[in-house]
């Protein structure tokens, strides 16, 4: 059956359900006016919060893409120290991210979509508030008259089910907003941690942790050989000061010269 | 004929329009019976499209009601699914 037959039907149900609680034509322009104020006010707060995530989603987008940067650069580096298997692991990781990057840049696109619509629907609300305050007044102030009644009746069904569907888009909206807020979350757990390059474990920076192992290493061989230099051969015994160096005896056990190895 | 686009506002199609919109809403119904995702976009896409091409925007203070709901655009096929469940 026709699909844009059946949403109609469910939009006429959910418009004249909002009004069932009235009991006379004015009560009806009342409870209809308040009712356009709410739905207003709604979809003023479900568009802040599309605004929200669709700031989160950048930020997240521009730290992944800081990760990325970082995951090349160590790539470099591990390449530099000639650690190919480390190199190539930050350059796995680096794909991952992209896959992840990709991802986001769709979401981003949703939401903007989705603060498109807000926006067309608050305007449009907006526009429908003001024009229906001051009609209620105008048929209030007739609507002993019977043709003001059906008036009234034409003018009440159609902002409800301009309301309805308000309702319905907000209801879409939200939901939205939640998938994206929890994949959000999930997301920058996964920043924090450390664990995203590889969402598969082995969180933490332990390809940085490599990096500074080796780095480490060089320095302290580095460090060691101009220690080496700087004190020359025949290091003096520890615990004697300067220039008493050669003191037969002195040598306690344990404490050999600096530098075993070249 | 007014047409809603949900979450978009209203149309006055013409009626020389109807068959076309009625055409694509049946190779819509169809394509969700189915649970054909991509030609359930695609005929949604052009059923969107017609509606806003061949229909004059109806002004946000003018609130005629309509005849015919066009799901909002770029619904999923299980978006529109969950709304007629609504229905049922």
């Amino acid at each position: 059956m026709s699909v844009t037959k059946r949403l109609s039907a469910i939009l006429q149900a959910k418009a004249n359900k909002a009004l069932d609680k009235a009991e006379n034509p004015t009560e009806m322009l009342d409870l209809s006016y308040e009712k356009q104020q709410e739905n207003l006010q709604k979809v003023r707060r479900a568009l802040a919060d599309v605004t929200t995530a669709k700031k989160r989603l950048e930020l997240q987008a521009s730290q992944l893409q800081g990760q990325a940067q970082k995951l090349q650069d160590q790539a470099k580096q591990a390449l530099a120290q000639g650690q190919e298997d480390l190199a190539r692991e930050a350059l796995t990781r680096r794909t991952g991210l992209a896959d992840q990057l990709q991802s986001l840049g769709t979401q981003h696109e949703q939401v903007e979509a989705q603060q498109q619509q807000l926006e067309n629907t608050s305007t449009r609300l907006q526009a429908q508030v003001d024009a229906f305050r001051t009609k209620k007044e105008t048929l209030k102030a007739s609507y002993t008259a019977s043709q003001a009644q059906a008036n009234i009746g034409e003018a009440v069904s159609g902002i409800s089910e301009s309301m309805a569907d308000a309702g319905m888009t907000l209801d879409r909206a939200q939901d939205k907003i939640a998938q994206m807020q929890a994949r959000a979350g999930a997301i920058d757990e996964l920043i924090n941690t450390g664990a995203l390059p590889d969402a598969l474990g082995g969180g933490g920076d332990d390809i940085q942790r490599q990096l500074d192992a080796t780095s480490q290493a060089g320095q302290v061989d580095a460090e060691l050989a101009a220690l080496k230099a700087e004190v020359g051969p025949g290091a003096p015994a520890p615990g004697l000061p300067a220039g008493a160096e050669g003191t037969p005896g002195a040598g306690e056990p344990g404490a050999p010269p600096a530098g075993g190895t070249p | 004929m007014i047409v809603r686009i949900l979450g978009e506002g209203t149309y006055d199609v013409p009626d020389a329009d109807i068959p076309a919109v009625e055409q694509l809403d049946a190779a819509l119904a169809d394509a969700l019976e189915r649970g054909d995702e991509a030609t359930f976009s695609g005929a949604l896409a052009d059923l969107v499209g017609l509606v806003r091409h061949t229909g004059k925007a109806v002004p946000p203070d003018d609130v005629r009601t309509s005849e015919l709901a066009v799901p909002h655009p770029g619904s999923s096929l299980a978006e529109v699914r969950d709304l007629l469940a609504q229905g049922s």
